[in-house]
């Protein structure tokens, strides 16, 4: 099989955003809608044949394609996927439909625009997670923002440039360090083996002195911790979510915050596994803080999308520390929880958008009740709420768990207390959340602009239904996402780890061992 | 069949009507045919785990089956299955007992919900079944959690099943929150014993600790982390403040979940891992000292109750406190024994009041009195209940509190025996408050503080209630009085410990004082209710308000936590964010660019940086 299906799956929804123009001429907009759909469920059915050939056992690259590009400087179009990726690029492809459907009546201006860009950022996305070069990489990077830039700011709610150039700014912030490091990297290569290399795969072969790794790893985890976001570098995030549109949200906080997680886990962790391990438990810190500390937010937010943003400042964080922890568990669970907030966090901004469809507000103290008038709604959002909240049976239990049990047992993570601070976000999750809940639909109908609104349309169910699914099925088999990226996880964890033997205790196999030791 | 297979099936009927149910949308705005589907399930799972028990009280060895769950590195990080033995085969019967007996009776007491509400009804009920048939079967400590939150959220939606009433959602809520606060400590005990075990096998993990194979240090902290669980779902006192309130839902809910199953799972999975309690006697001494705290102060609590369900949530703590006093005795078994028949006197109760609520509407039971010549069925059996949960002899709480008594005492545990004692009197008093009340006293019409003749109109339809709902509490007085009879003359287990010989006359005897105290107060009023409330004045106004633990969890929760997230949101706000702000204003070199950017000719930008990155590989290449 030498279909380039990695190639295809960035040049389908890139060439389908070209086309959304001419299709969508002389005002079609239905049309570009039905369009738009089309090519992204076609990307999606793409991806799943992509993973029905994929070869579960192995840790290495597949689907590979390297073709010089500039050779001069050693960049060459070098994409590839293992495990990790993989599931990364089913949850794009599975959540662009639902977000292109999602805004089937509420995007009313500008659909061809609005499609072309919904499909040129998934294009980006998809070829951020699937480069091994790390210009390509920084290519895509970028590219990614300039859609989500226009989404927000076109299609947005009152605030929306501000929230839009502060996210650009931010991001920019970030990936101008990057680039530096990027580009000092690959210098760097030439003075160790005498050719500049962009390669990952070249970049990984190579040691980096420890002095210089920390300035490197410095300037990757900055740009990648703000497009997490971590603590303190958060503060964009809530702004761009409130005034994003429905997709915009689904798309940014169900796909792009895993950017960079998986940057920190792609990049920035293996390239400069010396400084990872020094940093991971300063790392480690801020992300508990962000667990406690957006929940704590997230509490006294009266605005329902900024509540379910700082929600996501929590959830990242944990995602974090799973990711410091540097074992199996700790980061399968950090990968298991990135698809699983992608599924859960995606769900919830989709019926806060079809709240805000109906009633134009998304003020909480505005609701309530809701029950009574809209049951299929309020069901569909049960789900999501308690699949947010890592009920076990669904997709953020699993997450959370291995997270945890990857936690207690790292010996990067500077103190246990942080991994019990950290289930202490699982309570302060369900405080927030079930309250919110509660606020919105439980009680009688005291607003009277609440009676009569209309319960899911068939259209809203086919968007809310493959997430719920999804979330449950995620919850029941987790073997099923585990097994694939098992030995991509392990394989990373033994590069970072594997260069310093002395600290490599902590990640032994038995933990028997550990226990008694 | 196997038990294995009697086991899975018991499992899986309740799931399936549960997923039947809960998918298709007219089978459950059906109502009715819903609630037959989910009854047929839970009667057969019945069938199925009395089945299953003799087949496993054949069997020496616990039979287990599990299959793979969680993929770990080598082998299998988590499995599933069922663990067969006596305690889980009797256990699973008694869930499976009540849960068809107060489904038959739901159908008779929420004959006025609408049809979809009646299905969605039947649908958590049939979750709830499978999801406690999982805490009780399961092989391991992992599957147990994960049913055992499933548990949570069924009682969470059964709670706010009248959703409209906003106690009813303040109940469920504040429900849900104060057991998950215990469930942090379960899932972190779960963490930490993967951690020194390796395993959360629970015939491995006794294996282990028989073969002195696994090591001790750090297994306080575990053991401690499993109680707090169990704290949080067994109503331990502090965290039973929410169990009264749960009372906002359906009374079968009640019967059911909060009385002979949910509140029952903390002791049940302190019995499955007794072993590992036993390995750390200063956890298993606060056990007892908690249990005995909780047993006495929940019954002080109950006595000044007027509203019959809170008396019976009240009880209901009360008697978890005996049954984790025994645990922490050392003698799980007699804990379980109580936790068993108080199952089904605690149902029957239950079930009882709620035939008494359902004829009166009003759960006040001041609004009751003189009932016995109206309904003298509901009666009867709420008197056998009475009597059960007495302590009287050849009825069926009568042997299992003996056995707690007696395993406190031979423990060691004097101050929770005094306080067990102590609680034994008051069982019997405020019970047979309730009974005299309820069915003999005149009752009090507001207003007129005695003796005044009861008005047979204001009080809806009297009368005993039909077949659907009076066979459930048949069924439960004459097990009831059969686990009684059987206990007292027939049975005479080996015993674990050894009482002494004046502890039954005692124990007898401070119930025969409560019923009598009851009796000259609430029925001859010989006794007045006004002194006694106010000899006991300081004890009664703290039990009044409950305390004040209510007050001081709302303290926290409103004047702390909810003011220190206001802090961090306004940092948040002004300091994180405005901090950022500035850097990036001057940055930009002052308002100027910003101003320009937010004209929205954010083309310039990419264009700027687009040209930057030329710029950068031309001199790259001059390097070269």
């Amino acid at each position: 099989m030498n279909l380039p299906i990695l190639s295809l799956l960035v040049l389908l929804p890139f060439v389908g955003a070209v086309l959304a123009p001419i299709v969508g001429r002389g005002g079609r907009d239905q049309l570009v809608r039905q369009f738009a759909l089309a090519v992204s469920l076609v990307t999606f059915g793409l991806s799943i044949y992509m993973w029905m050939h994929f070869d579960a056992t192995s840790a290495e690259y597949q689907f590979v394609e390297r073709h010089a590009w500039l050779p001069d400087f050693g960049i060459s179009y070098h994409v590839g996927i293992d495990g990790i990726s993989l599931l990364l690029v089913v949850l794009t492809t599975f959540l662009t439909p639902i977000a292109l459907l999602c805004s089937w009546e509420s995007v009313e201006k500008r659909v061809i625009a609005f499609s072309f860009f919904m499909l040129a950022l998934e294009a980006a996305m998809i070829g951020v997670f699937v480069s091994l070069d790390l210009f390509l990489f920084y290519v895509f990077w970028d590219a990614m923002l300039i859609p989500m830039y226009f989404l927000i700011g076109i299609w947005g709610y009152e605030r929306r440039i501000y929230a839009a150039v502060k996210f650009m700014l931010y991001t920019m912030a970030g990936s101008v360090l990057m680039l530096l490091a990027i580009i000092a990297l690959a210098y760097y290569h030439q003075t160790v083996t005498g050719v500049v290399s962009f390669d990952l795969v070249d970049l990984y072969a190579i040691t980096v002195p420890v002095q210089m790794q920390t300035w490197f790893f410095l300037a990757f985890a900055v740009a990648f911790a703000i497009k997490v976001p971590l603590f303190p570098f958060h503060t964009w995030l809530p702004d761009a979510h409130v005034e994003a549109p429905t997709a915009g949200s689904v798309i940014l906080a169900g796909v792009m915050l895993k950017m960079g997680t998986y940057g920190l886990l792609r990049f920035a962790f293996p390239l400069f596994p010396q400084a990872a391990m020094a940093w991971a438990p300063v790392i480690g810190i801020l992300a508990t803080i962000g667990i406690v500390y957006g929940a704590l937010v997230a509490m006294v937010q009266p605005d329902m999308k900024k509540l379910v943003a700082y929600s996501s400042v929590s959830h990242l964080g944990v995602v974090v520390l799973g990711l410091c922890a540097l074992n199996v568990q700790g980061v399968q669970g950090a990968v298991y929880q990135m698809l699983a907030h992608g599924i859960s966090t995606g769900g919830l901004f989709l019926i806060v958008g079809m709240l805000s469809d109906r009633r134009h507000t998304k003020i909480i103290a505005e609701y309530g009740g809701l029950k009574a008038v809209t049951p299929k709604l309020v069901a569909a959002f049960l789900l999501v709420t308690l699949a947010s909240i890592a009920v076990p049976g669904m997709n953020g239990f699993v997450g959370e768990f291995l997270i945890l049990l990857g936690a207690f047992r790292s010996p990067f993570i500077s103190h246990p207390w942080l991994a019990v601070f950290a289930a202490t976000g699982v309570i302060l999750s369900a405080v927030y959340m079930l309250w919110m809940f509660q606020r919105v639909n439980y009680g009688p109908v005291t607003n009277p602009k609440n009676r009569g609104l209309r319960d899911l349309s068939v259209r809203e169910w086919i968007v809310i239904v493959p997430i719920i699914a999804m979330a449950i099925f995620m919850g029941v088999m987790p073997g099923v996402f585990l097994k694939p990226m098992e030995p991509a996880v392990r394989k990373v964890v033994q590069h970072i780890v594997g260069a310093a033997p002395s600290m490599n205790a902590g990640t032994a196999e038995t933990p028997a061992q550990t226990g008694t030791r | 069949m196997n038990p294995v297979t009697l086991a899975i099936l018991a499992l899986l009927l309740p799931a399936g009507a549960f997923l039947l149910i809960g998918v298709l949308a007219p089978l459950r705005r059906s109502g009715r045919p819903a609630a037959f589907l989910s009854i047929a399930a839970v009667a057969t799972s019945l069938a199925a785990a009395i089945r299953t028990w003799q087949l496993a009280s054949g069997s020496v060895e616990p039979i287990r089956a599990a299959w793979n769950w969680l993929p770990g590195a080598n082998g299998p990080l988590a499995t599933v299955g069922v663990l067969i033995d006596p305690q889980s085969s009797l256990m699973l019967i008694l869930v499976t007992l009540v849960a068809t007996l107060v489904q038959i009776y739901s159908l008779e007491y929420l004959h006025d919900e609408p049809p979809a509400a009646f299905g969605r009804y039947y649908a958590y009920h049939s979750l709830f079944v499978f999801s406690m048939m999982g805490v009780v079967l399961s092989p391991n400590l992992l599957q147990l959690f994960v049913c055992w939150e499933l548990v949570g959220v069924c009682s969470y939606l059964l709670i706010g099943f009248w959703y409209r009433k906003p106690e009813a959602a303040r109940a469920a809520l504040k429900a849900f929150w104060t057991t998950k606060a215990g469930d942090v400590g379960l899932l972190i005990g779960i963490v930490l014993l993967y951690r020194l075990a390796g395993t959360w096998d629970i015939l491995e993990l006794e294996h282990m600790v028989k073969g002195g194979t696994l090591a001790t240090a750090g297994l306080g902290v575990i053991t401690f982390c499993l109680y707090l669980g169990a704290m949080g779902k067994s109503a331990q006192f502090p965290l039973h403040v929410w169990l009264p309130d749960a009372m906002e839902g359906p009374t079968p809910v009640s019967a059911l979940i909060h009385a002979a199953t949910m509140v029952t799972a903390g002791v049940y999975l302190l019995v499955r891992t007794e072993f590992l309690f036993h390995q750390t006697p200063q956890v298993l001494l606060l056990v007892g000292w908690i249990g005995g705290i909780t047993a006495l102060l929940a019954a002080i609590m109950a006595c000044v109750q007027t509203d019959i369900k809170k008396v019976l949530a009240y009880s209901t703590v009360s008697q978890l406190g005996y049954m984790m006093t025994a645990v922490g005795a050392g003698f799980a078994g007699a804990g379980f024994l109580h936790l068993l028949t108080h199952g089904v006197f605690k149902a029957l109760l239950f079930l009882g009041a709620g035939a008494v609520i359902h004829a009166v509407h009003s759960n006040e039971m001041h609004d009751m009195g003189g009932l016995f010549k109206r309904m003298p069925q509901v009666a009867t059996v709420f008197i056998i209940g009475t009597l059960s949960l007495a302590g009287v002899p050849a009825f069926a709480g009568f042997i299992s509190k003996e056995e707690v008594l007696g395993a406190t005492l031979a423990g060691g545990l004097t101050g929770p025996f005094v306080m067990l004692l102590t609680g034994a009197f008051l069982t019997a008093f405020y019970m047979s408050k309730v009974v005299f009340l309820v069915f003999f006293a005149a009752p009090a019409a507001p207003g007129h503080a005695h003796g005044h003749t009861h008005d047979d109109g204001h009080h809806g339809h009297h009368g005993d209630p039909p077949f659907l709902m009076a066979g459930p509490l048949w069924i439960l007085a004459i097990a009831a009085i059969v686990i009684g009879v059987y206990s007292t003359f027939f049975h005479h287990a080996e015993p674990e410990f050894a009482s002494p010989g004046w502890l039954t006359p005692v124990a007898v005897a401070m119930g025969l004082a409560g019923i009598v105290g009851a009796y000259l107060t609430y029925q001859t009023r010989t006794i007045s209710a006004d002194t006694l409330a106010s000899v006991f004045a300081p004890i009664r106004v703290a039990a009044v308000n409950k305390f004040w633990l209510d007050d001081l969890y709302l303290f926290i929760y409103r004047h702390i936590l909810l003011a220190f997230a206001r802090l961090i949101g306004w940092t948040d706000r002004y300091i994180v964010d405005g901090v950022l702000n500035v850097i990036s204003a001057w940055t930009l070199d002052g308002g100027d660019a910003l101003r320009r950017i937010q004209t929205g000719r954010v083309g310039d930008y990419i264009f700027a940086v687009a040209a930057g990155l030329l710029v950068l590989m031309l001199w790259m290449r001059g390097t070269l």
